[in-house]
């Protein structure tokens, strides 16, 4: 396997962990302690979540005790959207619902699943969502999103950046108008986190959902930021961990790298951006040269720096990936051949792409170990893919329709 | 299968690495019969044709846009029929193909019928052309819904004529609605069908 090519282009995916979040965590595999223990094997655990939490608050200009350690960005967004629906007359001992009568979410449908399928959940529990649609960039309209807003509207939920196309959508603007009437606002900053910048305070959202496998730390933790006068209740009851915010003993380690990583990511945010802004437009113009008949999707500039994502005509994307696969190359695609549904991505069809296009799509995501040799080892190999899934395709008309 | 090793056996990535027998240009090829089956909106279409001698397939060419299985087993399926009698080939079933094939994911097995069902389409319209029709076998409808007795076919047929969903389904024929044992596959040879007919 070693000497095998290996170029890893699907970051939005998920992210290798950085030799120096391996360090962290090999510096802290003996810290088994439980944070919650009083005794000093507890108080060495509880030390270095510190740190971490201080560390993922910064990242997000946010207070250390606005941070609520999760399982991951899915937990996260769970936790936000279901406390909405959750009223104190339905029963819920938490006693800390103030929005009760509110009931309404208004969300987007570029969202990741655990935020559509929530409100699927929610829909069948007898809420009711509002799907706002987007443009062929995938943004949002602000005012079509204002015009939403009934005196049943509780929360308002949006990507702060799509996994897929990468567009960015302004958080800023939805959380004035959200405040303007009296709503909460979410955003899910999983995509966003260590791509482009992230203020709380400047923003003015009451909840963000972060993710660490996605900035180069382990998998399986994640955050939920709560601005501190912000409305609350858990989705896991147990234990007093994080304040009564969510039960279950603390993921040391996970946190440890989670906090690392955080702390590595503010560092180096300007630096990464421009590099995975001049790498993604160097991929981007290779293959806009050398493949005939594609579409880039999303928008051209309220984009994150290292997302392309483009449509191949008559080429189908999971032939596309598993070709690119055995040249060591491995991205995603929007094809419904990846899923075990016939559906192709939600957020091509979104944005209106035809099924055709939606099915050839591929995304690259770009991320720290990519270099200018491995942008043109792609450039190099994909037009001789493309063209060979095209010779074979039904679909394919070479321009002439 | 170890860690790391393809998603697929061997076989289906040597056929789809190397894909034999892709009709080049149609224009050019002066075919007997021609099938194509699929829908570019599911995210598959097959086109099949064949040239026939003395009642033998003595040519089998095809195109698609498809995924590494439709790819995989088109192509293994023009390597079985060449060669082969019109009525042998006629009664291919997808199962040969993945049998040949060492095997298919479970999730990918009616990317493999389209090939299969673009032969067929191809052996009937060579029939067609050439008046004899009298060969043209219709499949032997199978009872799914045992307490309702419902056949694939009226299952076909409801997806061939625009029905989309399983409640629509059920509402139309009362399927599943007494022991509820057929559901499952109901609901999967909708999902086929739909990949067939989009």
């Amino acid at each position: 396997m070693s000497e095998e090519k290996r170029i890893y282009m699907d970051y939005n995916a998920t992210t290798p962990i950085r030799q120096e979040v391996k360090e962290a965590l090999i510096e802290s595999f003996d810290l088994y302690g439980n944070p919650s223990s009083l005794h000093t094997p507890g108080r060495l655990a509880t030390e270095k979540i510190v740190e971490a939490r201080i560390n993922i608050a910064k990242l997000i200009n946010a207070e250390p005790d606005e941070i609520i350690f999760t399982a991951g960005g899915s937990e996260s967004n769970n936790t936000v959207l279901k406390y909405v629906v959750c009223s104190p007359n339905k029963g819920c001992s938490g006693g800390c619902c103030s929005k009760a009568g509110r009931d309404q979410i208004i969300t987007t449908v570029i969202e990741h699943p655990s935020i559509i399928s929530t409100m699927d959940f929610i829909k069948d529990q007898g809420g009711t969502p509002v799907m706002l649609g987007v443009d062929s960039k995938g943004k949002i309209d602000l005012k079509e999103l204002e015009e939403s807003i009934t005196e049943k509207t509780a929360l308002i939920s949006v990507m702060m950046a799509n996994n897929e196309i990468g567009t960015i959508q302004d958080i800023k603007e939805i959380a004035r108008i959200g405040k303007k009437h009296g709503v909460l606002v979410h955003t899910d900053a999983v995509q966003a986190a260590g791509k482009i910048p992230i203020d709380v305070k400047d923003l003015g959202v009451d909840y963000l959902s972060l993710s660490g496998h996605k900035i180069y730390a382990p998998k399986g933790i994640g955050i939920l930021y709560a601005r501190r006068k912000a409305p609350y209740c858990p989705f896991i009851h147990g234990g007093h961990q994080e304040d009564g915010r969510r039960a279950g003993t603390l993921n040391n380690l996970g946190i440890i790298g989670f906090g690392r990583a955080a702390e590595l990511a503010l560092k180096e945010i300007d630096m990464e951006y421009r590099t995975m802004q001049r790498l993604r437009d160097r991929l981007k113009a290779g293959i806009v040269k050398s493949v005939p008949d594609i579409k880039i999707n999303g928008h051209e500039t309220d984009v994150l720096p290292n997302t392309l994502n483009v449509s191949f005509a008559g080429a189908e994307g999971e032939s596309i990936l598993l070709y690119l696969d055995m040249e060591g190359i491995a991205v995603s695609t929007g094809s419904a051949c990846s899923s075990d549904s016939l559906e192709p991505s939600q957020v091509l069809l979104s944005i209106g792409l035809g099924p055709e296009l939606a099915h050839g799509s591929i995304r690259f995501s770009l991320g720290r170990e990519n270099t200018e040799s491995d942008i043109d080892y792609v450039i190099e190999k994909l037009p001789p893919v493309i063209a060979k899934i095209r010779k074979m395709s039904t679909a394919y008309t070479g321009g002439k329709k | 299968m170890t860690a790391g090793s393809w998603l697929y056996t061997d076989k289906v990535k040597e056929h789809f690495t190397n894909p034999r027998n892709i009709l080049d240009d149609e224009d050019k090829y002066d075919s007997d019969g021609r099938g194509e089956v699929g829908n570019i909106t599911c995210g598959d279409q097959m086109l099949v044709v064949i040239k026939v001698k003395d009642n033998k397939i003595t040519d089998c060419k095809w195109k698609t846009y498809g995924c590494a299985s439709a790819i995989a087993s088109t192509s293994m399926m023009s390597e079985m029929v060449i060669g082969m009698g019109l009525k042998e080939a006629y009664h291919i079933k997808p199962e040969d193909i993945v049998k040949s094939l060492d095997g298919l994911p479970e999730h990918k097995i009616h990317c493999s019928v389209l090939g299969d069902r673009a032969l067929r389409a191809a052996i009937e319209d060579y029939y067609r052309r050439n008046g004899l029709e009298d060969e043209i076998e219709v499949e032997p409808a199978r009872v799914v819904c045992h307490c309702k007795n419902i056949t694939d076919r009226e299952i076909e047929d409801f997806v061939k004529n625009g029905g989309k969903t399983f409640e629509e389904l059920q509402e139309k024929t009362e399927i599943g609605t007494v022991c509820g044992g057929c559901v499952d596959e109901v609901k999967e040879l909708l999902h086929d069908y739909h990949h067939i007919y989009g």
